[in-house]
């Protein structure tokens, strides 16, 4: 394509941005913007279930709505630190940023094992999708193995929804960790693989979805290979959209799956 | 990356150092209180579609916060407020036509 040769010492005129402000940021609304519609279907999933059945189970315990809510804590606490790393790019402190930065991931982190003890625990007792494998030694008399068999919307919608959830806090942590240290986050991306894949039991669901911290290292080597640049503070404010929409989904499965199915004794 | 886009990156970067980070410990804060209020209903013992409206409320009001204050949205101009918002709480709403569908399969085989 010919290039369009302007004269020196001419003050460029543009066109005025339509939403006042840099495209990268309209671009992840509009990817939010969508994202949206998919917890929202989800969402919608599940309540239509509730509704639609009378006999609903309300399984949580004391324990599992004490776990969500420190999760949710977490979650919070990583909005707010995500907040002021953006603040520290803005004003040019590197390092600072690099620190808020690597507080959200670690609220991040801690939110994703904190659900990941609690699927397992629930999976130990019986609740469980029919394509997840058989664990052994399980007390078919568990309130949990009822539950599903009962109603298998219950499991369908809550595996559904909070994974979901769960994957998208997992893909939020290595956009960070690449913000944060760029190259240097792909080795502890690939460790953090083969712990996740070595340290679980071979009939628990992680021990096949560790595999995206490998696809996730794989994308990402890829993508700092090819476009390699130093990440500045639009792409932090980008990224820390795309962190505080995940806090916000939350905000709405927090209420609506466990509160809502909260144990009354 | 074009000079229109570096300088309009620059001036979002400019606003962002002249706001205080007081506000957002105060949302944080809010947030927290309000997530202790939706825990304290859960274990009362009350009507699902009471509760449900009580808790989806609350959940409408920390969503706003986070959009309005950790999104910015508070600051940007209204164009996109209004065009962004507006478009998804229709979609949203959409997607409400299928309840009326639940409600009927609890009345099933009553006639």
């Amino acid at each position: 394509m010919a290039e369009a040769a302007l004269p020196h010492n001419v003050a460029a005129i543009y066109e005025p941005s339509l939403f006042g402000t840099y495209s990268k940021k309209v671009g992840m609304w509009l990817f939010l913007l969508s994202d949206s519609l998919t917890f929202g279907a989800l969402l919608y999933a599940y309540s239509y279930g509730r509704i639609s059945t009378p006999n609903w189970p309300t399984p949580f315990h004391s324990g599992s709505i004490v776990n969500a809510t420190i999760m949710t804590a977490f979650l919070l606490t990583s909005s707010l630190t995500m907040v002021l790393a953006v603040s520290a790019a803005a004003r040019g402190n590197e390092k600072t940023r690099r620190l808020w930065l690597l507080a959200t991931m670690a609220c991040g982190a801690g939110f994703i094992v904190l659900h990941a003890r609690e699927w397992s625990t629930l999976i130990a007792e019986g609740l469980r999708l029919p394509i997840f494998p058989a664990v052994p030694h399980q007390d078919i008399a568990s309130e949990f193995v009822n539950v599903s068999k009962a109603v298998p919307q219950f499991a369908a919608t809550f595996f559904g929804l909070t994974g979901m959830h769960m994957l998208h806090v997992t893909l939020g942590v290595v956009y960070l960790g690449v913000i944060a240290l760029r190259r240097k986050f792909i080795p502890i991306l690939l460790v953090l693989w083969l712990v996740a894949w070595l340290a679980t039991p071979a009939y628990s669901p992680f021990h096949y979805g560790a595999h995206v911290l490998l696809i996730a290292a794989l994308v990402c080597s890829l993508i700092l290979w090819l476009k390699p640049k130093i990440y500045d503070a639009a792409d932090v404010e980008v990224a820390g959209l795309y962190w505080h929409f995940v806090d916000l989904v939350w905000m709405f499965i927090f209420p609506l799956v466990y509160l809502m199915s909260t144990k009354i004794i | 990356m074009d000079a229109f886009q570096q300088a309009i990156e620059e001036r979002v970067a400019e606003q962002h150092r002249h706001h205080s980070v007081t506000p957002f410990f105060w949302v944080w804060g809010t947030l927290l209180v309000l997530t202790a209020i939706e825990v304290y209903l859960g274990y009362q013992n009350m009507e699902p579609k009471r509760m449900l409206t009580m808790l989806m409320g609350l959940s409408f009001v920390k969503a706003t916060l986070i959009i309005g204050y950790f999104m910015h949205m508070k600051y940007e101009v209204s164009r996109m407020k209004w065009l962004t918002m507006c478009s998804l709480v229709f979609c949203l709403v959409m997607m409400m036509v299928f309840f009326p569908d639940a409600f009927r399969i609890l009345s099933l085989g009553e006639r």
